[in-house]
């Protein structure tokens, strides 16, 4: 567009008609049209910071950064800190995204590079339908198939191998973080699968073909030519997924426990922030405590900003020190 | 064009059957009692074609708050106000109990069928995590013949704010002097031990699944799902099985000391017929309403809803107010002004 700017410019033609032919031809008006649509981003997210921000203040002034490091969280004596839920927000984060990137990866690259094509369009489609069903139905279905099998299988199992590890003591309740983070990890393999298989499809043929005309297998060339091809555009499915985790309230909600302790046990109950914005929001009754409620909101945001702003920074490193093919 | 001739003559005709002005009367809060409250407002509205009343079921947090910020004409709430929240209010607020509610204990034992008795002591020992086996004497002491094992018990509580959190704490807060410097009461508080379920049917759900687990449920939502549910010993020493004639007695039974505003809670109650967790439902209404029109709907409603509504208060199984109680409030809607 820029280009075009200036041979308008360096034709010299100037002025009102060349304003109302820009404006006749579209361009003008589209460029508007989108401006406004991409500052309109901006200032949603702008809003919400403020919003959230001027609401919080009283919990700001009446705890400052004890907010960050306090454990207790108690309504009735209006003692409020956001450790426990910070904590556990990241670690089921955590786990679900151990367990889905690898997943959800490897899946993607069956399905845009080995499976018949058929086969594939199967699955996608399938899959696409995975990413829509609503997380209710997911903490349902955590509650009703996970929790006994965790409960009576697959936590004893973890115990009697894993025991020794302070990750995996206590007792077996089948809700905890680790319940959680697979929950999490379900639901957001979908996006995973999903936005890398389209990125990998878009990956050049001449990227694969000249690999293998180099006397690469063909998994050689899925992994060392299309893959790091298509890095960029993975990393952004890796951090959609991450950004569904973060902020995932129903679910989690349904298996996590709902338990502010902070406990190295990860069969344990936790709890999340959102899980307790979705909770305690509609009766919280109280000035102070809505707005502790509301600054744990704020924390979330930043949170998600933070995490956001390292996976930026992560994408630039890597995509400067790997293979020299920018997206 | 014929059509648009009809179409006219409906739009004429539309305009001419409404008979009087219109009254939308917009009120939220509470959400424990919101099938009865649109059952109500429903009924009201086939008397009464011009008034209409929304009601939002945005908790007791929110019916608060959006009262005193004036946002609605009325609100609901399953805990009274605090005096806190009355002065920040800044104009007079009245209490209106609508109905009850009562928390019951529910619990899954393996081996074990049948009621048990419960005590106040045995249940604040078991939320506090003083008594954290099945077999503990003080259980195992009011229930001879039932063979309690000696596994760890898995203590559930709502994890959501709730009513029913409000109810069961407040019982506790005055069955136990630890409880009340400990915990106190709220519609959610600081758990010493247990894992939180979201709604009655999460806590439910737990309970079901998990073996040597105990935890509280609204009565309704044990009486619709079948489920069984513990007696408890009441003030007079009798153990008493939750039932709505039970709720209404506890009602009954505080109606003797009921204060003029009606912000009392009826948990722990004399009387020999009371279940002792239990507690009314208030709507909150200003005492000066501007709106002349406004004013008189609202009194008419309550005026109605203590007389001809209490009658759908079983079919839904929330417990009726007791007459005692009835008779007061009547007096009080004078008030309204």
């Amino acid at each position: 567009m820029a280009t075009a700017h200036t041979t308008v410019e360096s034709a010299g033609v100037t002025g009102p008609r060349a304003l109302l032919r820009r404006l006749t031809s579209g361009d003008e008006i589209a460029r508007l049209v989108t401006l406004i649509f991409a500052l309109m981003t901006v200032l949603i997210t702008g809003m919400i910071v403020v919003q959230l921000w001027v609401n919080s203040a009283e919990s700001r002034h009446a705890f400052g950064w004890r907010f960050f490091i306090s454990q207790e969280w108690d309504p009735v004596f209006n003692k409020y800190g956001a450790l426990p839920f910070i904590y556990g927000t990241l670690v089921t984060s955590a786990l679900g995204m151990i367990i889905a990137v690898p997943l959800g990866l490897g899946a993607a690259i069956f399905l845009a590079e080995l499976a018949p094509r058929r086969i594939s369009d199967i699955l996608t489609f399938m899959i696409d339908l995975l990413a829509a069903v609503p997380s209710v139905i997911y903490g349902l279905l955590g509650v009703f198939i996970l929790v006994p099998l965790m409960r009576t299988e697959i936590e004893p199992f973890l115990k009697e191998t894993l025991g020794f590890l302070p990750l995996f003591q206590g007792p077996a309740y089948g809700i905890g973080f680790l319940t959680a983070g697979l929950v999490l990890a379900v639901m957001i393999v979908p996006f995973i699968i999903s936005v890398s298989r389209e990125v990998l499809l878009a990956v050049p043929r001449e990227q694969r073909e000249a690999s293998l005309a180099l006397g690469a297998t063909r998994w050689e060339a899925t992994w060392r030519a299309v893959v790091p091809y298509a890095r960029t555009g993975i990393m952004g499915s890796v951090f959609l997924a991450l950004a569904r985790a973060l902020g995932e309230t129903m679910a989690v909600t349904m298996v996590v426990g709902n338990n502010p302790r902070i406990a190295a046990s990860l069969l344990g109950p936790g709890y999340s922030i959102a899980s307790v914005l979705a909770n305690e929001f509609s009766e919280a009754t109280g000035t102070l405590y809505l707005s502790a409620l509301i600054e744990l909101g704020l924390v979330l945001f930043l949170l998600t900003f933070v995490i956001n702003g390292l996976a930026r920074l992560l994408i630039v490193v890597t995509t400067q020190r790997g293979s020299g093919v920018a997206q | 064009m014929v059509f648009r001739k009809l179409l006219g003559w409906a739009l004429l005709l539309s305009l001419v059957s409404v008979p009087v002005r219109a009254q939308n009367i917009n009120a939220a809060g509470a959400t424990f009692p919101y099938p009865i409250y649109s059952k109500w407002f429903d009924e009201y509205h086939k008397l009464h074609s011009n008034i209409q009343i929304n009601y939002q079921s945005i908790g007791s947090g929110g019916g608060i708050s959006q009262l005193i910020a004036k946002t609605v004409d009325f609100g609901a709430s399953d805990g009274p106000m605090t005096d806190d929240q009355l002065k920040q209010a800044g104009f007079k607020i009245l209490h209106f109990p609508t109905v009850l509610g009562a928390a019951v204990l529910t619990y899954n034992i393996p081996g074990v069928t049948g009621d048990l008795n419960f005590t106040p002591e045995a249940i604040a020992g078991i939320y506090l995590g003083r008594i954290t086996k099945w077999n503990d004497p003080a259980i195992a002491g009011p229930n001879p013949g039932v063979k309690l094992p000696k596994d760890d018990i898995v203590v559930i509580h709502r994890s959501d704010g709730s009513g029913t959190t409000y109810i069961w704490s407040d019982y506790l807060s005055k069955v136990s002097d630890e409880w009340k410097g400990k915990v106190g009461k709220g519609t959610s508080i600081n758990w010493p031990v247990g894992l939180g379920g979201k709604g009655n049917e999460g806590v439910s759900g737990l309970i079901k699944q998990t073996p040597d687990a105990i935890g509280y449920i609204e009565l309704i939502y044990a009486v619709q799902n079948k489920l069984p549910y513990g007696l408890v010993k009441n003030t007079t020493g009798a153990f008493i099985k939750a039932t709505l004639d039970g709720v209404s007695a506890a009602a009954a039974g505080a109606a003797t000391n009921m204060p003029d505003d009606f912000r009392v809670s009826i948990t722990d109650a004399p009387g020999k017929g009371s279940y002792p967790i239990s507690s009314f439902t208030w709507l909150l209404i200003p005492a000066q309403i501007q709106d002349a029109g406004k004013r008189e709907a609202i009194k008419g409603f309550l005026n109605w809803m203590l007389a001809d509504g209490q009658q759908y208060c079983e079919g839904l199984a929330y417990a009726k107010l007791p007459k005692e109680v009835v008779v007061k409030e009547k007096k009080a809607i004078a008030l309204i002004q």
